[in-house]
């Protein structure tokens, strides 16, 4: 019964195929499948799919390249050819999942580099026998990219825990977040490449740095505007006006390009499974996890982390039991920038490089884990920087690499559908 | 340093479709944020459906222009609808998230190698002017005098352009002063007063963000008419550009988003010429010419913020009528 279910499948969807086959070729007036593709074309690809003799039918051939694509199955006789547009290289894949069961391309690899030479007609077997497949297991891709993920989450998280404290305490939407995360990266980059500091001794100078600017920001723009009166939609345009200013500054100071710090391309090691990771991905996951519970500890057991949590809750009720609301929004605003100055050196790692606009490329990213898990909540902010980056990572294996983050876009508008306070969030925040 | 030119190039700018492309989508946006109080953040997103409407009804569907156009407009009024009905109901700054990252999966579905054939994925679309120019009344030639001279496809382009952003302006100028305009107003002010009243808040938002959203994509189509369609312009900084055209001219008012973006684009200008000659010309010589280009977005910045603190009512604004409230 097992076996004949698959079966009845393959052959409705044979059917479908060619119902498909039928339509596209009425629809396009030349067939988009079939033993021979591109017969205008002068230059020519073609190849003899066979097993032990015996031709294969049915064998899907891809080749790409001179900004040229086409597919092919090959016909009764094993025999497919594809016309190409120019001279030049083409890379020329088998999709071995159309192979018969149990036999594999076995020496090449599935796809391979095929030159259309002056002559213009060249032929490509693939060497093909009995063997088995080199592929991942199900099971060892979603551990290794849950992996992945929690190693990118936990790095958003130490700019999504800054951005929501900041967002609890002030009521600001900080757009500028994004570049203080890059800040932390370029001053690194700087005390390395241009002052020469050991890296050691210039990361963690780094992220002091950015606490700094933290404080010079809080006493120097958004205390004044908090005293002006301004509201928290100006408070947040103000902020989208920093963050352009200071993303082209950076432009201004490192150029367009890409610039690394030592260590950004450390060879990757086979830990178990699929699981690929160098040592900086391990190091970088260690370093979030000590920050992230350092920031627990003081937001739940010190007196300045109560008086935080207190503003978040009730900024009038906090100033009127005698907190001093100024001193906890700044110390927020030199942790948050911190937190996120750190984030911006493991960024640097985790893409790696870092680029004037690397902040600006995972602000919604940041906004998306700080939403989900609801604003303003510092807890949360963890929880929903860990999902989105799961999300992210796994999503990959269903949809095309390039669209992985829209599927956590995607998702924060669902959860604002269903949830819009987040999961942690309180009912009333949202007003 | 040749002023005349810099002077003949800065001018010519006041007459450009990237002005009226801009002119139009602060248009829409001064629909949504300046009269309804909506903090849509995803300008870019609707321009980009404006402009890949256009180019894909035509280049995958055989369409002509004005099919097009269009699609680009049911395009941006689904894109409304869908973007308003979970976000509506929340408060500003939720619709502020929602509408830029709706913006960014915009893009990223256009920039995606997985649509290539219809969306030209990073190398955007090119090459579907046949059936605009074909319908160009105008005979070959040079019009014009001083540093607006065209030929006649940039004159067609140019007309179609102005065409459009007048007749959007003459109808938001009207339905802002209708009592329709009046409870949008009245929405910005005090939700609850206006819902008190028995006014359905929800439709009358909702109907701002359409008509809104289809001026910002007519803005994107005339962004597309002259030249090309490229992902990398649809990117949430476009956005942010707008909204300072937009405040620099006052959010609140018809005429301000016209002369908020034509101060952007002609500034922008005059920075693009002036700048380099000056690197050349010894003033700046420190600078790469580089980091001299990058000079006028870091202004771009700046003015933002400096609009916004001192004066948010923009240029045109009536302090009375601020349009930030709460």
């Amino acid at each position: 019964m097992r076996s004949s279910l698959p079966m009845a499948r393959k052959k409705l969807s044979k059917g479908f195929i060619v119902l498909f086959l039928a339509l596209v070729s009425a629809l396009a007036g030349h067939p988009a499948y079939a033993d021979s593709v591109g017969d205008e074309f002068k230059d020519r690809i073609s190849g003899n799919v066979q097993f032990e003799g015996t031709p294969l039918e049915g064998v899907l051939i891809k080749v790409s390249g001179q900004g040229y694509e086409a597919e092919v199955v090959t016909d009764a006789e094993g025999k497919w050819r594809v016309g190409v547009p120019s001279k030049g290289d083409y890379q020329v894949t088998l999709v071995e999942d159309t192979l018969p069961e149990g036999i594999a391309v076995l020496e090449g690899g599935s796809t391979q580099l095929v030159t259309v030479g002056p002559g213009g007609r060249v032929s490509k077997n693939f060497f093909i026998g009995e063997g088995e497949r080199i592929t991942v297991s199900l099971t060892d891709q979603v551990v290794a990219r849950v992996i992945y993920g929690l190693n990118f989450g936990l790095m958003l998280a130490l700019a999504a825990i800054g951005l929501s404290l900041v967002f609890g305490t002030t009521g600001l939407s900080n757009f500028a977040h994004s570049e203080m995360v890059t800040f932390g990266a370029i001053i690194s980059l700087i005390l390395v490449n241009v002052i020469s500091v050991p890296i050691l001794l210039a990361l963690p100078l780094a992220v002091v740095i950015s606490g700094l600017m933290g404080w010079g920001l809080d006493a120097g723009l958004w205390t004044p505007l908090r005293r002006k009166g301004l509201g928290l939609v100006q408070l947040m345009i103000v902020s989208i006006g920093l963050s352009l200013a200071a993303r082209y500054v950076y432009q201004f100071i490192i150029g367009g390009g890409t610039e690394q710090l030592p260590g950004a391309t450390a060879p990757k090691m086979q830990l178990f499974g699929a699981v690929v990771l160098s040592w900086v991905d391990i190091a970088s996951m260690a370093i979030s996890l000590v920050a992230i519970l350092f920031f627990a500890y003081w937001l739940i057991f010190t007196k300045i982390g109560k008086a935080t949590r207190a503003i978040s809750d009730n900024a009038s009720l906090a100033a009127a039991s005698g907190i001093d609301v100024d001193r906890v929004i700044r110390i927020v605003w030199i942790l948050a920038a911190a937190l996120a100055g750190l984030a911006g050196i493991l960024w640097a790692y985790f893409r790696p490089g870092i680029k004037w606009d690397m902040g600006a490329q995972i602000l919604l990213l940041i906004f998306a884990a700080v939403t989900l898990g609801g604003l303003g909540t510092a807890f949360g902010a963890l929880l929903g920087a860990l999902i989105v980056g799961v999300l992210i990572e796994t999503s990959a294996l269903i949809i095309p690499n390039d669209l992985k983050y829209v599927g956590a876009l995607v998702v924060l508008i669902v959860i604002l559908l269903f949830r819009p306070q987040g999961i942690l969030g309180k009912k009333e925040r949202i007003g | 340093m040749d002023w005349g030119f810099i002077l003949s190039n800065t001018a010519a700018q006041l007459l450009s479709p990237a002005t009226f492309a801009f002119a139009l989508a602060a248009m829409g946006l001064a629909l949504h944020f300046g009269f309804a109080g909506l903090l849509n953040f995803g300008v870019a997103g609707f321009m980009a459906i404006g402009a890949y409407g256009y180019a894909i009804s035509m280049l995958t569907f055989g369409l002509a222009w004005w099919g097009g156009l269009l699609v680009g407009i049911i395009g941006a009024v689904l894109f409304a609808i869908v973007l308003g009905i979970p976000t509506l109901r929340l408060r500003g700054d939720y619709l502020a998230i929602v509408t830029i990252a709706a913006a960014e999966i915009v893009r990223l579905l256009f920039l995606t190698t997985a649509f290539t054939e219809v969306t030209g994925s990073a190398d955007g679309l090119s090459g579907y002017h046949a059936s605009f120019r074909g319908s160009n009344p105008f005979a070959p030639g040079t019009y014009g005098f001083g540093p607006w001279q065209y030929n006649e496809i940039d004159l067609w382009v140019l007309t179609v352009g102005l065409t459009i952003l007048i007749i959007a302006t003459l109808f938001v100028w009207r339905i802002v002063k209708s009592p329709w305009g009046r409870v949008l107003k009245g929405i910005r002010e005090d939700e609850d007063a206006v819902r008190a009243l028995g006014k359905n808040v929800f439709a009358y938002k909702m109907q701002a963000l359409i008509i809104g959203g289809v001026i910002a994509a007519l803005g994107g189509f005339v962004y597309a008419l002259p030249s090309a369609v490229s992902p990398g312009v649809y990117v949430t900084s476009l956005t942010f550009f707008v909204w300072t055209a937009l405040l620099l001219g006052g959010a609140a008012t018809v005429f301000g988003p016209i002369l908020g973006a034509v101060i952007f684009w002609v500034l922008q200008a005059f920075l693009t010429n002036v700048l380099p000659e000056l690197v050349k010309a010894g003033p700046l010589d420190f600078l790469t010419s580089q980091q001299s280009s990058t000079i006028r977005f870091i202004l771009v910045g700046v003015g933002l913020m400096l609009i916004v603190i001192y004066r948010p009512q923009g240029i045109f604004g009536d302090k009375k009528e601020l349009t930030f409230v709460k």
